[in-house]
């Protein structure tokens, strides 16, 4: 069965560094993928040539088996069908409603449906009572509650998700945690995870591909990878022992 | 025509003609300074840095050079607009206009780097996000405004070679300020001073009490 998403030989260099050196990875239908690695290995990139918002030198990006090139009309066509949620949320100026109204109106959506969507995606997050409020007068875990409704409430076939509860407070990073489980159980959406905290990695993802200098050193379900790495350095890293 | 009914007139004048520059400079500038900030062409930094270098363009010479076009035997002199109203409208445009500009371009540019990404990932193609750009950018569009307002209102350098001070017809507060100091009659210029201060507050007032409500 062809991937959703997957990446073919994907290089990337910024400044003369190359920062990817070769990846191939195929991301199924539905499930959880988490992108383990150490600071500045190249994880955010990663995510960002898969939301088609950057290029990559060379390699490819397919979609359901068929190559995407970024700028292309195909491209914002597969954005759309696809939604991110960055470390540091922006919110625009403007209500909560309104912010997680955006995509939809992006989209040309029924003004009733989305005032429909929208309350659902904020009662999910457990926004509602936030709805008539400025977004950018709210706290940061409340702006990040915002942000994944904006991406949720879109329902994105693929969802990427960027150190996502970097900045949270405990409390705010256990509902958000929930939020993904329960939207990837009701949406269905596949859901890409980037982080650095390897207990999140174990809480959410189905499977699990470590980032070592440029390069998937081991992919594999989660359980295998945290308990029964086949690769040395994938276990120096896990355990800690890999200093970066 | 009795003191007060003059100072009207001239508080009128100062209004009506400020007012005109900043609502030419607006209709000209913002839409200048956004295609700037938004769109990518050849030498776009050397526009941006010559519109910030405008900003500091000295009125004076603003005023020189709209008096050469409006002179008699300038390209400009059959129309008859030196020591008019309009002419003076057209020195303060010119010094509006640069600022309404550049302040528009750093509004726009400041959202482009907040934003830009997260409307990107939302699904926003290249017209609907400049479209998102120009509103979230309101606010930064509005103080554009009022700072060009507050440049046209206050300058005199421009005004007084182009319109002349002339009594009941291009005399505005910032020229009747000049004219009364140099008369020694500190009280009414003093007077003159307050009411364009007082002009001044108003407009930035309103600025502040728009964005405390989240209008902007």
């Amino acid at each position: 069965m062809i991937p959703p998403l997957s990446l073919h030989g994907v290089r990337k260099s910024f400044g003369g560094k190359e920062v990817l050196r070769g990846i191939d990875a195929g991301i199924s239908a539905g499930e959880i993928f988490a992108i383990v690695g150490p600071s500045g290995v190249g994880k955010t990139t990663t995510l960002r040539l898969l939301d088609l918002l950057d290029a990559p030198d060379s390699g490819e990006i397919r979609f359901h088996g068929a190559s995407v090139s970024v700028g292309s009309p195909a491209a914002l066509d597969q954005r759309r069908r696809m939604a991110m949620i960055m470390q540091n949320p922006s919110t625009f100026r403007a209500t909560v409603f309104e912010n997680v109204a955006y995509g939809l109106w992006l989209r040309g959506v029924d003004p009733r449906e989305i005032r429909v969507r929208v309350f659902q995606a904020l009662a999910f997050v457990g926004l509602l009572e936030a709805a008539g409020q400025r977004a950018d007068r709210l706290s940061g875990g409340e702006q990040q509650r915002i942000a994944f409704a904006r991406a949720a409430v879109l329902r994105p076939e693929v969802l990427f998700l960027d150190e996502f509860t970097a900045n949270l407070d405990p409390g705010n990073v256990r509902l958000l945690e929930q939020a993904v489980l329960r939207h990837r159980r009701e949406a269905g959406s596949t859901i890409v995870i980037v982080t650095h905290n390897l207990f999140q990695a174990r809480r959410l993802a189905d499977r699990v591909g470590v980032l070592l200098e440029g390069r998937l050193a081991e992919v594999g379900p989660a359980r295998d990878i945290f308990e029964a790495s086949q690769t040395p350095e994938v276990r120096a890293f896990l355990s800690g022992e890999m200093a970066y | 025509m009795s003191v007060d009914a003059e100072v009207l007139q001239i508080v009128g004048l100062s209004l009506l003609v400020a007012g005109t520059s900043t609502l030419i400079g607006f209709v000209v500038g913002a839409p200048l300074g956004a295609l700037i900030a938004l769109k990518e062409f050849p030498g776009r930094n050397f526009v941006r840095t010559l519109a910030f270098t405008f900003y500091g363009f000295p009125p004076v010479l603003a005023g020189l050079l709209v008096f050469l076009l409006l002179s008699r035997d300038g390209p400009l002199g059959a129309l008859g607009w030196l020591f008019t109203p309009i002419g003076m409208v057209i020195a303060q445009t010119f010094l509006v206009i640069p600022i309404v500009m550049g302040l528009t371009i750093s509004a726009v540019m400041a959202v482009e780097r907040r934003l830009h990404e997260t409307a990107r990932t939302l699904g926003a193609d290249d017209r609907q996000w400049r479209a998102t750009a120009l509103h979230e950018a309101r606010l930064g569009v509005v103080t554009a405004v009022m700072v060009g307002f507050g440049r046209a209102v206050s300058e005199v350098g421009a005004v007084l070679i182009v319109g002349g001070n002339i009594r009941g017809h291009t005399r505005v507060l910032t020229t009747a300020i000049v004219l009364e100091t140099s008369q020694a009659h500190y009280l009414e210029a003093t007077v003159l001073g307050v009411i364009l201060f007082g002009i001044a507050f108003a407009v930035f007032a309103v600025l502040q009490r728009l964005q405390g409500r989240g209008v902007l």
